[in-house]
């Protein structure tokens, strides 16, 4: 950790001026912002302490509020960016009407990061590429220019979607392929006022600036996620894929949910479908959503939109079994979503 | 591909002196139900201010990362990995940690129960695990044992005691159900003597 | 002052003698420390004007150190020194002064020692500063320029200048020569099976991270609190290395947070520390970081090849068993993985093959049954293999092969319960209504699979002393140099002390992880029952036999003119057998005698003659149930049954824990543990908790652990033989063979991770 200097702003503009100007005219801003927002710190500090991210001021947002949970006027709920993860997976209207997030939320992390770590905080985990990591290899996210370590090295847990030739790693949240799912929308703050993010918008495939994760400029501040009123509480799931049993990063996951119509549910109105675990984003592919709709909720339909999805999937040396993993996930999750028995 | 090196920061910045270390600030936070201030340089973390400058040292660091919650204490009764906040981020709340449990000679339920089922080996991931139990069942979202399992995967244990470790946790949660179905006056024992 | 272990006779094993201990389950006797968090590590003495030492490490995995610039570091008020190869104080030369009693033939490794980087992650400067936070931020400023050579830390290319190594560490044999022709046998063989298999590196990863704390006296003495398997080993080590007389360094070790073997070597964070302190004259800490967890020894990646032959009756007919390890460039580590392969089952034709390989790696270290946990597994999923082509019952498979001696050397086992594990395991886990055939057992999405296997490990013992004082009170405290890393040491000595001398435990007392203690061999594979247990009873024995004397010989007193063989001693009282109601308590003897205290020093030394007639081991049958989710490759393992012979269990509550754990260890090495190499840096990279994975709680789900009564009075005067391996080393092999009963997949590759499910 390097030498820091903190503050704790009392209000959202105050902490607005302590970083303003470090983005030129809004933009994403560099891999090394000078000030940076601490929350729930889960992710940041950990970064800090790794040396990975050395910021020369905190500035501590977690008492400013923006932790509500509330209804939106069009009917859907807007979750406080400062709302910590339990809570929100834990409330009531979330798991009911929301169950896909709520899972999403559960699956992540452990029960004492969830207490710790923000909705807002969630959206900007940062990647847990072992090259990113390890200061004392090349990585082109941590240091711009000096490659990519994983292409050709250790890559078990990289990207076979969306990743370039100068960076494969993944965005490492579940929360975030459920809210990718549900085409939630980012709220944000800055010196050029509000504006709202599409969730799809929000991250960023790596191309040859692996250092930006987000479009969110380094002087604006998430205040809030806004789900909108569709949220596929009867047909929905989240499906994570791990090393290990919990408290791991998903080698695949996926949320799926969707609308179903006709006798007995049998033919899909609509379609989301979002993976994690496979690229720099979470990864939706309307191409394939909309193939869905209209279709007959059957392994077959299930098994032509997986295929669909990875057919530019890419394997590396030690990831390839990702490719076939992904594709039975999602016919998994789909089948489970739409409540179609799955021999 | 470049040459790795043993430093991150190159070039032009080496013949920069670096900024110096960070001033202390004034904290002032309740450990163990008493106030206490303490004078911590900003990238201190809560851990290391209870193990280093008020030798409270049960809580334990076994990553320094949030990877094996060694390090859990509760923050105004809720359970987080002290390792990755600030002491001066928790200016005011109030910090219970393992040596906070018993109530003079008397043990919490939880210690009890994990020393009666030998639910530990080495000791070193247990106050954590019992911190962590204990904001499990003050969180009330377990009912069987898989959703203790789930619920506790946030605390590793290399020896392994897990099965014990349920096992105890099972233990308290029913002693306390069996108390909330008795005498009301009785039933919030969480701190009390043995169960 | 050698102790004759036979007085009085603890043959009767009864756990309901009078003034039993020895065989009660009872609770920890440190239990309410650790429960309290008043049970303090290394890193956890704190004292007034303590620094902190932060270690930076080596980016490159062989070559040299260019230039060092610390300036940007030193110059941040409060650094206090960074020490690198070149402002090093004068080391000794000589590998003799480097070589602790866990060191293998060649040059230990020497911190700092020069520009020489041999391999990543080494340790290249120490920063040294009044706070933790400041010596970490200290430490990224120092830039480094390397020069990088080509390394190697590949085994499969390494292997091609594999080479045989001799007897080059304690604790393990050379294959015998073969026997028969094995080749041939194979050739010849009715039906066979020849694999091959691959072990992955894993770390020890104890909980407690590497830590040593040394406290700087005045008078220039220290107290080092180290994280280490044997307070003697430290101090030896630190004297030898610093040119200090023993009276000025004191090890002070009461707790460690688990080892597994990792404190079996002096690690690098003890010399940073005790260089650091001599240097500077100050007291020092030095711990080190989750991910330096991965920068010295480890459990060695390993080739195998395990070749089966067999009549169509199962009668094996050959076993070849091939290896070649992983061993750093300057030390010969050895475990000799093959040669439980020819111990297991009788066979005429055996040939067992050992090699090492070179690689720029630190030099492996012993973890949890080094050799064992990765060798057994080979041979009994080839076992498994075997049976599954012969259409005969693994467990049949193995019964048929049963030997009552060991074919490597012809000797007898000292005793060997393994039909009983079988047996009573085989009830437990309802392993008779298996159907044999692969992919038979589905629940759902589910295929279930069972497998069995077998485990073995040494039973050993060494030297080892102890001290004993009786106060009038009767209170009793025994002391021996040993550690206690989480088996339970301090409350099975409690219990073997006071089973001696029929105390009730609250009056006994144990201390160890002390060097001014006697001394105690390192604690490791499974003998610290055996050696220091053994040296406990020897001691207590000798009050004991002291007490009888001074009690019988009272002349108006009750137990007058008995002999030492006549009296029981039970609850503080030395009891005529004969009738109950003459009795003397011990504060009766001692005061009637003018004794304040009784005081004992005991040596303890091995039944030499006898152990050289036998081979002593533990044995195990393990049984595993497994689900699979072949879509997803995922695996969970719901039940578990090990089933132990050991000989005698002092503690069934804590040793039971050490089993179930040891199975635990075996699920992540089946499963989970892999530590992964970027071969073109020569650098582990997954090397932190979040991605090396250990199981967690949700991992894990029933394991019933039976301990088979086993009589054995060749391994110790106590009868244990000590139960810290023997509980992972059959469970890796059940794990994978109940994949196989669920999949049909053989896979040899460990760990079974989900890609190998998919591809498989």
């Amino acid at each position: 950790m390097r030498a820091f200097s903190y503050d704790r702003p009392d209000g959202v503009d105050a902490a607005l001026r302590a970083v303003a100007g470090q983005a030129e005219s809004g933009s994403p801003g560099s891999a090394q912002p000078p000030v940076k927002f601490v929350a729930g710190g889960t992710n940041l500090l950990d970064l800090m302490k790794a040396d990975v991210m050395r910021p020369d001021r905190l500035v501590d947002i977690s008492r400013l509020g923006l932790d509500g949970i509330e209804e939106t006027d069009g009917g859907g709920l807007r979750l406080g960016a400062l709302a910590r993860n339990a809570d929100t997976a834990y409330d009531e209207r979330v798991s009911t009407r929301y169950p896909m997030l709520s899972k999403a939320i559960l699956a992540g992390a452990s029960a004492q990061l969830r207490n710790m770590a923000t909705n807002g905080g969630n959206l900007l985990q940062r990647t847990r590429c072992y090259y990113f990591y390890d200061t004392g290899t090349p990585c082109n996210k941590r240091e711009p220019g000096t490659g990519c370590g994983a292409i050709g090295g250790v890559n078990r847990i990289h990207a076979i979607l969306g990743a370039s030739d100068q960076c494969i790693a993944v965005h490492p949240s579940d929360m975030c392929v459920a809210l990718a799912a549900l085409e939630a929308e980012v709220r944000v703050t800055g010196p050029r006022g509000e504006r709202v993010i599409p969730f799809a918008e929000f991250h960023r495939l790596p191309g040859d600036t692996p250092q930006i994760d987000s479009t969110l400029a380094a002087d604006e501040l998430i205040t809030a996620i806004d789900l909108p009123p569709q949220g596929f509480a009867a047909h929905s799931t989240y499906l994570k894929v791990r090393d290990r049993a919990s408290y791991a990063f998903a080698l695949v996951s996926v949320a799926a949910a969707l609308e179903l119509e006709g006798a007995n549910g049998a033919t899909i109105r609509s379609a989301r479908l979002a993976l994690g675990g496979v690229a720099h984003k979470p990864w939706r592919d309307r191409e394939v959503e909309a193939e869905l709709a209209g279709k007959p909720a059957s392994l077959e339909t299930f098994r032509d939109a997986a295929r669909l999805l990875l057919r530019e999937a890419k394997g590396r040396s030690h990831n390839a079994f990702k490719i076939g993993l992904a594709e039975r996930a999602i016919v998994r999750a789909l089948a489970e979503a739409a409540g179609v028995e799955h021999p | 591909m470049s040459q790795p090196t043993g430093s991150a920061s190159l070039g032009h910045a080496q013949q920069q002196p670096a900024p110096p270390p960070p001033d202390l600030v004034e904290v002032t936070l309740t450990i163990n139900g008493s106030p206490k201030t303490l004078h911590v340089a900003p990238w201190t973390s809560l851990l290391d201010a209870l193990r280093l400058q008020l030798d409270l040292t049960g809580t334990k660091k076994g990553c320094d990362h949030g990877q094996c919650g060694a390090c859990t204490v509760l923050v105004d009764g809720r359970r987080i990995n002290s390792c990755l906040t600030l002491a001066v981020m928790q200016e005011g709340r109030a910090v219970t940690t393992i040596e906070g449990l018993a109530r003079g000679d008397a043990l919490h339920p939880m210690q009890e129960a994990f020393v009666e089922h030998d639910a530990f080996q080495c000791g070193y991931c247990t106050p954590g695990q019992i911190c962590s139990a204990v904001g499990m069942l003050e969180e009330g979202r377990a009912t069987t044992d898989d959703d203790i399992r789930e619920l506790m995967s946030g605390n590793l244990c290399r020896c392994g005691a897990y099965p014990n470790i349920v096992a105890a946790i099972r233990q308290v949660m029913d002693a306390q159900a069996t108390d909330a179905k008795g005498t009301d006056a009785k039933a919030t024992n969480k701190a009390g003597g043995p169960s | 002052m050698i102790a004759k272990p036979t007085i009085p006779d603890l043959l009767d094993q009864s756990p309901d003698r009078p003034g039993a201990q020895i065989g009660k389950p009872v609770s920890r006797v440190d239990g309410r420390l650790k429960v309290t968090g008043a049970a303090k590590y290394a890193a956890e003495f704190n004292t007034p004007g303590l620094v902190h030492g932060y270690i930076l490490s080596s980016a490159v995995a062989r070559g040299r150190i260019l230039r060092m610039d610390t300036a940007r570091a030193l110059a941040l008020p409060g650094v206090l020194q960074v020490f690198t190869h070149e402002n090093r104080p004068s080391l000794p030369w000589f590998d003799r002064r480097w070589k602790d009693d866990d060191a293998p033939k060649g040059s230990p490794f020497r911190p700092l020692y020069d520009a020489t980087i041999h391999h990543a992650l080494q340790p290249i400067a120490l920063v040294v500063a009044e706070s933790f936070e400041l010596a970490r931020y200290a430490a990224r400023l120092i830039h480094v320029e390397y020069e990088a050579d080509p390394h190697q830390t590949d085994l499969q290319a390494a292997s091609a200048a594999a080479f045989t190594p001799g007897k080059d560490k304690g604790g393990f044999e050379p294959p015998p020569k073969p026997r028969g022709d094995a080749d041939r046998a194979l050739a010849e063989a009715e039906v066979s099976v020849d694999l091959e298999f691959t072990q992955a590196v894993e770390h020890h990863n104890p909980m407690e991270m590497h830590a040593s704390t040394v406290v700087y006296h005045n008078d220039g003495t220290l107290t080092v609190h180290d994280k280490t398997q044997g307070p003697l080993n430290t101090q030896t080590y630190v004297c030898n290395v610093f040119g200090l007389p023993k009276e000025a360094v004191r090890v002070i070790s009461p707790f460690v947070g688990g080892a597994f073997g990792s404190g079996l070597r002096p690690q690098h964070q003890l010399f940073m520390a005790m260089l650091a302190a001599t240097t500077l004259k100050r007291s020092v800490r030095v711990e080190l970081s989750r991910p330096q967890m991965f920068s010295f020894g480890h459990r060695p990646e390993t080739l195998q090849r395990v070749a089966l032959g067999a009549r169509k009756d199962g009668t094996l007919t050959a076993i070849i068993h091939e290896a070649v390890q992983e061993t750093s460039q300057t030390e010969n580590y050895v475990e000799v993985v093959v040669n439980w392969s020819g111990q297991q089952y009788k066979c005429d034709n055996v040939r067992l093959d050992y090699k090492l390989a070179r690689m720029d790696t630190h030099t492996p270290l012993d973890q949890r049954a080094p050799g064992a946990a990765t060798g057994v597994p080979a041979l009994e999923i080839a076992m498994d293999e075997l049976a599954a082509r012969l259409g005969m019952d693994p467990l049949e498979l193995r019964l048929r092969n049963y030997t009552e001696i060991d074919p490597n050397t012809g000797k007898p086992f000292s005793s060997k319960e393994l039909r009983a594990c079988f047996r009573q395991g085989a009830e437990r886990f309802g392993w008779s209504r298996r159907n044999p055939v692969p992919r038979s057992m589905r629940q759902g999405r589910q295929l279930i699979g069972w497998g069995m296997a077998t485990g073995v490990w040494d039973a050993m013992q060494g030297q080892a002393s102890a001290r004993a004082r009786l106060g009038i009170d009767g209170t009793l405290t025994v002391g021996s140099a040993t550690a206690d890393i989480g088996p339970g040491t301090y409350t099975a000595m409690t219990q073997i002390a006071a089973d001696v001398l029929g105390l009730p435990l609250d009056k006994v007392s144990f201390q160890l992880g002390d060097s001014n203690l006697p001394m105690a061999p390192l604690q490791g594979g499974s003998w610290t029952v055996s050696s220091v247990g053994s040296a406990v009873k020897a001691v207590c024995d000798r009050l004991r036999e002291r007490l009888a004397k001074l009690a019988t010989g009272l002349n108006d007193g009750p137990l007058k003119g008995l002999k030492a063989g006549d009296l029981d001693f039970a609850g503080g009282f030395l009891v005529a057998r004969s009738d109950p109601s003459w009795r003397l308590s011990i504060t009766e003897v001692m005061r009637a005698n003018d004794l304040l205290v009784l005081e004992e020093e005991a040596l303890s030394v091995p039944y030499y003659k006898a152990q050289m007639q036998h081979k002593a081991g533990t044995h195990s049958a393990v049984f595993a149930e497994v689900r699979v989710d072949e879509d997803l490759g995922t695996v969970q393992v719901t039940r578990v049954v090990s089933a132990v012979a050991a000989g005698r269990i002092i503690n069934p509550k804590t040793a039971r824990s050490q089993v179930m754990g040891a199975v635990v260890w075996g699920l992540g090495m089946a499963l989970e543990e892999e530590t992964m190499t970027d071969q073109r840096l020569g650098r582990f990279m997954n090397h932190d908790f979040a991605e090396y994975h250990i199981p967690v709680n949700a991992d894990v789900h029933d394991i019933d652990v039976i301990f088979v009564e086993e009589h054995d009075e060749v391994v110790n005067p106590l009868g244990a033989k000590g139960v810290g391996e023997i509980g992972i080393v059959g469970v890796p092999a059940a794990i994978a063979n109940a994949i196989y009963h669920a999949t049909g997949k053989r896979i040899c590759d460990l760990p079974i991770t989900a890609d190998k499910i998919l591809e498989g």
